[in-house]
């Protein structure tokens, strides 16, 4: 269209806010720029849930893995190279046949971010959160997932200082696939726990 | 089978960095800003989408900042106000700095 004069660049008000905070932390020397580019690459490029299945596939295959995973998830998930934050523990909950685990973080959003990258905005939301402890099996069936009634469904509420990651059980019928094949049947909300592990046969 | 995008907008990867970035610096602790937060995203304050997560993020952080005496409220209203104009003021493809807004002569 044209040579009207709409060359310069625009900046939405959130997006000012933030360069304001950016700039007032970065000129009183409380953070780096450098620490804060560190940080959204490592969010965005390199944690995700991709790192979680590798616990879990290590888990179904390795039951010396799967018993420290249990004892002491925070080093058994450190051996994998997936580091939290310092001070965030991890806790493994292994589902079973009788009894389904389901997080939620009901005050705002902590989340297993080592083990699962950051947290789909579901999982921010006020209904989920709220829901997820009221009516748990209610909110499995919007993700259609539907437990056999006798299941029991336990809910663990994550905080600052503890997060929560679900094994979901292995699906029938897999004991002859490596662990890689295994980590690919793992996917993000089985480890929430608004899932079930993708039955053997049905992965992409 | 690929994830969803974690951060829609660039503001949002900043603005979440920056709330880690004081918590790694020991400026606040994990335990104080998921409890600021939180506080910003009961049922009553918070899109039951989730949609407005990061606008919580952002306000939180303001919040936090002018709670420990770091920025006042005004100081940075006044200094996004400053980043608008010096984008306005910035030739497309230029990167945007804050010394081009025409009211700030004064700034480096």
């Amino acid at each position: 269209m044209g040579h009207d004069h709409e060359h310069d660049n625009h900046l939405d008000p959130m997006a000012a806010r933030v360069k304001a905070l950016e700039t007032i932390l970065v000129e009183k020397g409380l953070v780096e720029a450098a620490a804060i580019d560190a940080i959204i690459e490592t969010y965005e490029n390199k944690v995700g849930p991709r790192n979680g299945a590798r616990v879990v596939a290590k888990a179904w295959s390795d039951p010396d893995f799967a018993a420290w995973l249990a004892n002491d998830a925070t080093a058994a998930i450190a051996s994998l190279g997936f580091t939290g934050r310092q001070g965030e523990h991890m806790r493994a909950v292994f589902n079973t046949p009788e009894q389904h685990h389901l997080v939620v973080c009901t005050l705002c959003s902590c989340y297993p971010w080592s083990v699962l990258g950051l947290p789909p905005v579901w999982y921010k939301s006020p209904p989920y959160r709220s829901r997820a402890v009221i009516d748990p099996r209610g909110v499995l069936a919007e993700f259609g997932l539907e437990l056999p009634a006798d299941t029991q469904i336990r809910v663990w509420d994550s905080t600052a200082e503890l997060r929560y990651l679900v094994v979901p059980m292995r699906p029938a019928g897999t004991g002859h696939l490596e662990e890689e094949a295994l980590a690919d049947l793992v996917t993000r909300d089985s480890m929430i726990g608004t899932g079930l592990a993708i039955a053997a046969g049905e992965a992409a | 089978m690929k994830d969803e995008s974690v951060f829609e907008e660039p503001w949002q990867a900043q603005a979440f960095a920056l709330a880690l970035a004081l918590q790694d610096a020991g400026i606040i602790s994990p335990k104080e800003w998921s409890e600021a937060l939180g506080a910003r995203r009961d049922a009553a304050n918070a899109a039951p989408d989730g949609s407005d997560y990061y606008d919580s993020v952002v306000a939180t952080l303001e919040a936090l900042l002018a709670v420990r005496g770091i920025a006042s409220k005004a100081v940075l209203e006044e200094l996004s106000l400053a980043w608008i104009r010096a984008a306005h003021a910035t030739p497309h493809g230029s990167a945007i700095e804050l010394r081009n807004d025409p009211a700030w002569p004064g700034r480096k």
